[in-house]
């Protein structure tokens, strides 16, 4: 029998400010970098055209030949991505400002972009696999409903776990939520991932994925608060967070063989995808334990309520004596 | 005992129903007949599972309510009544299982799954097809007021070209068939005039006709206001649909017709697309209502030997034909040259009537057949190396108990599948990952069983009592996770628009189906194990 992390005994909470500040260390730099440089949307955000082309293999066609015959073409500025293989191109040539004032200009520019490529490549020598021609007025009403899907899914949340809880849990885990949102922004920035709407997609994956493994973990402490009358918030936490411990390795080990597997053979079209909710399950475990727990004993402290024993006399060290551990006796197995 | 028997009844009963559900069975489809190229209905068999756009390749388009020409004030009628008349055309085009669907407010969405030729699909669906018939100026009442339109043009500071040579050909050639404009005696005194210059009279009473490269100049001076306020009442400006040649020069045709027309395109009861026997050319032939044809017939025997242009989409088709007698409900719409293919999409949106209100392609998207293939070829290999992992993991972890849940988990993607035909949703690329990443969420119910049973057998609580404890203690978890990441999936399907929805969807089929096969499956599964071995003292677990 196998037996991962069982009777683990960490104190989890004590290494809260180390968390605090490598969590900062990867979220500000991204958070600043996205002020000087926006993320990659794609075109269905920012409206413009996109053209996925398959070449010959033989007679090899890169991106340097493409560029010419999209200059030939009139076509300056136009963005040539090689898409998984080396006969796969996608090429974008999004809305310019002078073009930006009709919903037509798309039109304009993909029927410019094959013009350009049979003058350049000669008619037959390519296979257009898909096109994407969005106006702008599509692409910003995308950007609002995402914004507006996370929005009302916070609230939601809010109010479930306020029903089933009670609202310091359910503040907890949406700042922890936040968090994971954050940083998974800032991943965006880093890897420089297209922003399609597969991709946000997964982040409002994530949030339900996070909030599922904070909720697992507050459900334990909502247990035990019940269940060990003497202890405080800070023993419980810790206790909770190792007792759920096994039960988090498991469901991220398998979760993550999924995500992997769709990330190395799942195709070029789902790997953003797959990489966002890849770095998701890592951003929602640890924002689980290092967030949302943390949180919740300062939300505790400010604001105490019932349960919340001696969350008070805690300021970062852990009490004296140590926990108390509990009754633990070998499984017959 | 009952309860094992009643327990694996509604199993069974799930498991017949999914399978039932899945079986390929036979779906009324519209294809296009080999031989005449009309759509009709066929059968086919297949697993009642429909794939998404990105899946199988085809065209997907947004469009609006063209409001570039002036502000439409109530767009969500006019769309409704476009996505009718869209929908009629699109079961003829020729597509099998097209997607006609109004989203928010003013949009409408078409899907035209295996579609390859996009331009043919954006011109029947985005055609306006108002078609009318009106007698042309017989009376020359437009003729009558060029000059003064000249003049006006000259006060508001457009000049007319110096005579040159070019124009003195231009002027010979247009008199060699027809009398020269009006006009010929201000060109003696003071220079031609802006508009005189450009039109010259053709040989159908109200036809002028425009050089061709001359034509849009033409088309913004008779667009000026200062123009446009001379013209007569009872009189309307179109251009003719084809450039005609006329010895070695090329012409636009400008037609001034009467303001209101006989008949329009809501009067035809059938459009058939002909080959013109004697001429071989492309024709569409129509019928009228009975109470058309009655006001036609009226109207026709008034105005024998008149002229009546056709026009569609304000533009005028072909010559338009002399009057020889009265016409009572039948008749052609002449396409020239043109290719029979044209005059079949013709015929096909004249049947299906006209738009309300011009559309504009406002999204479009086009996805290649093979590119599609791929895609699921991907996905589907990548869904089932995940799973396989997913399965190795649970089998090595936690042994006889990890089969137990590996069975659940074949129930799970049946059911998951079975629901998504069940309920005929679409199966997008996004929502083949989405059920991929589910099949790892969806053990995790079953962790977390499994691990309070080690709990429980740990705190010395014999067999029987961990597993009853450990089902019930981890019941409020799964319920409180599988609760909230169910409501974020609906919040996405409420606000997302196409593959996220179907994202969204599968989503919430697989928690759905997790939550009965982790816990009522697994459940079922502990009960007949611990019934069959009372004396079971450990648990693989």
């Amino acid at each position: 029998m196998i037996r991962l992390f069982a009777n683990a005994n960490y104190d989890f909470i004590k290494w809260r400010r180390w968390a605090y500040a490598l969590t900062a260390v990867m979220i500000v730099p991204g958070l600043v970098l996205l002020l000087s440089t926006r993320l990659n949307y794609s075109i269905e955000f920012t409206g413009g055209t996109l053209i996925q082309i398959a070449t010959p293999k033989a007679g090899h066609v890169g991106t340097a030949e493409l560029r010419a015959a999209l200059d030939a073409g009139g076509l300056h500025g136009a963005e040539i991505q090689e898409y998984g293989a080396d006969t796969t191109f996608v090429i974008r040539a999004r809305l310019g400002a002078e073009a930006a004032t009709a919903e037509g200009g798309t039109q304009e520019t993909l029927q410019a972009v094959t013009r350009a490529l049979d003058a350049g490549l000669g008619a037959g020598h390519y296979q257009v696999g898909r096109y994407e021609a969005v106006g702008p007025k599509v692409g910003k009403e995308l950007q609002g409903k995402a914004f507006l899907a996370i929005f009302f899914s916070f609230i939601v949340t809010l109010i479930y776990l306020a029903v089933r809880f009670e609202w310091r849990f359910g503040l907890a885990a949406v700042l922890a939520t936040l968090h994971d949102i954050l940083a998974t922004i800032a991943f965006i920035r880093y890897t420089n991932l297209e922003v399609s709407l597969e991709v946000v997609g997964a982040v409002l994956l994530m949030i339900g994925y996070s909030l599922n493994d904070t909720i697992i973990i507050f459900d334990r402490v909502r247990e035990n608060l019940r269940k060990y009358r003497r202890q405080n918030l800070y023993e419980i936490l810790n206790l909770s967070i190792n007792e759920t411990l096994p039960r988090s390795i498991l469901t991220h080990g398998t979760t993550m063989a999924a995500t992997l597997s769709l990330v190395f053979i799942g195709g070029e079209v789902i790997r953003p995808f797959a990489l966002v909710m890849t770095f998701a399950i890592f951003t929602g475990t640890f924002s689980s334990i290092y967030i949302a727990a943390p949180v919740l004993m300062l939300i505790e402290k400010r604001w105490p309520g019932q349960d919340a024993r001696g969350a008070r006399a805690f300021t970062g060290r852990a009490p004296e004596p140590a926990a108390p551990m509990l009754p633990r006796t070998l499984a017959k197995v | 005992m009952s309860t094992i028997r009643g327990r694996l009844l509604v199993i069974l009963a799930l498991v017949i129903a999914s399978v039932i559900s899945l079986v390929p069975r036979h779906v009324t489809q519209r294809v296009p007949d080999a031989v005449t190229g009309r759509m009709k209905d066929t059968t086919v068999r297949r697993v009642p599972i429909n794939l998404g756009l990105d899946l199988r390749g085809g065209v997907h388009l947004a469009l609006e309510v063209d409001q570039s020409k002036g502000p439409v004030p109530d767009c969500a009628d006019a769309i409704q009544r476009a996505e009718r008349v869209v929908r009629t055309r699109v079961d003829e085009f020729g597509t099998t299982e097209p997607v006609v669907q109004i989203v928010g407010r003013c949009r409408l969405i078409v899907e035209l799954p295996g579609e390859k030729d996009v331009n043919r699909a954006k011109g029947i669906v985005q055609r306006t097809a108002f078609l009318e018939f009106r007698i042309t100026d017989m009376r020359n009442v437009f003729r009558d007021v060029i000059p003064s339109m000249d003049v006006a043009l000259r006060a508001a500071g457009v000049r007319g070209p110096a005579a040159g040579p070019s124009n003195a050909v231009a002027r010979l050639l247009g008199q060699d068939t027809t009398k020269a404009a009006a006009g010929a005696d201000t060109s003696n005194t003071r220079g031609e005039g802006p508009l005189t210059s450009l039109l010259f009279q053709g040989s159908v009473a109200g036809e002028y006709l425009v050089p061709e490269e001359q034509w849009q100049k033409a088309d913004s001076l008779i667009n000026r206001a200062e123009v446009k306020r001379l013209i007569p009442r009872g009189v309307e400006l179109f251009w003719g649909a084809q450039v005609e040649s006329r010895g070695a020069r090329s012409y636009r045709a400008l037609y001034a017709v009467e303001d209101r027309p006989i008949i329009t395109g809501d009067c035809l009861t059938k459009a058939q697309p002909r080959r013109d026997p004697l001429t071989n050319q492309s024709v569409v032939g129509f019928n009228l209502t009975h109470r058309c044809g009655r006001i036609f017939g009226d109207a026709t025997a008034r105005h024998v030997g008149d002229f009546m242009a056709i026009i569609l989409d304000g533009r005028v088709q072909g010559q338009p034909p002399v009057i020889k007698s009265q016409i009572r409900n039948e008749g052609i719409i002449e396409l020239g040259s043109r290719p029979f293919a044209d005059a079949q999409d013709l015929a096909l949106v004249l049947r299906a009537g006209a738009l309300p209100a011009p559309l504009t392609i406002v999204d479009e998207t086009t996805i290649g057949a093979s590119l599609g293939v791929d895609s699921i070829n991907a996905g589907i290999k990548a869904g089932v190396v995940g799973i396989i992992l997913v399965v190795l993991i649970m089998v090595v972890y936690y042994r006889v108990s990890g089969m137990l849940a590996v069975g659940a988990l074949a129930l799970y993607v049946l059911f998951t599948l079975a629901g998504l035909a069940a309920f005929g949703f679409t199966l997008t690329l996004p929502g083949l990952a989405g059920f991929v990443l589910s099949v790892g969420i969806a053990v995790d119910a079953n962790v977390l069983i499994f691990e309070r049973i080690r709990e429980e057998l740990q705190h010395g609580k014999l067999v029987r009592t961990a597993v009853d404890e450990g089902f019930r203690h981890a019941m409020s978890a799964i319920i409180d996770s599988n609760v909230s990441t169910a409501l974020t999936a609906f919040i996405l399907y409420l606000v997302g628009t196409g593959p996220v929805q179907g994202f969204a969807i599968t989503l919430i089929i697989g928690i759905a189906a997790s939550m009965v096969t982790a816990v009522y499956v697994v459940r079922t599964f502990y009960m007949i194990w611990l019934q069959r071995r009372p004396d079971l003292v450990t648990l693989s677990v």
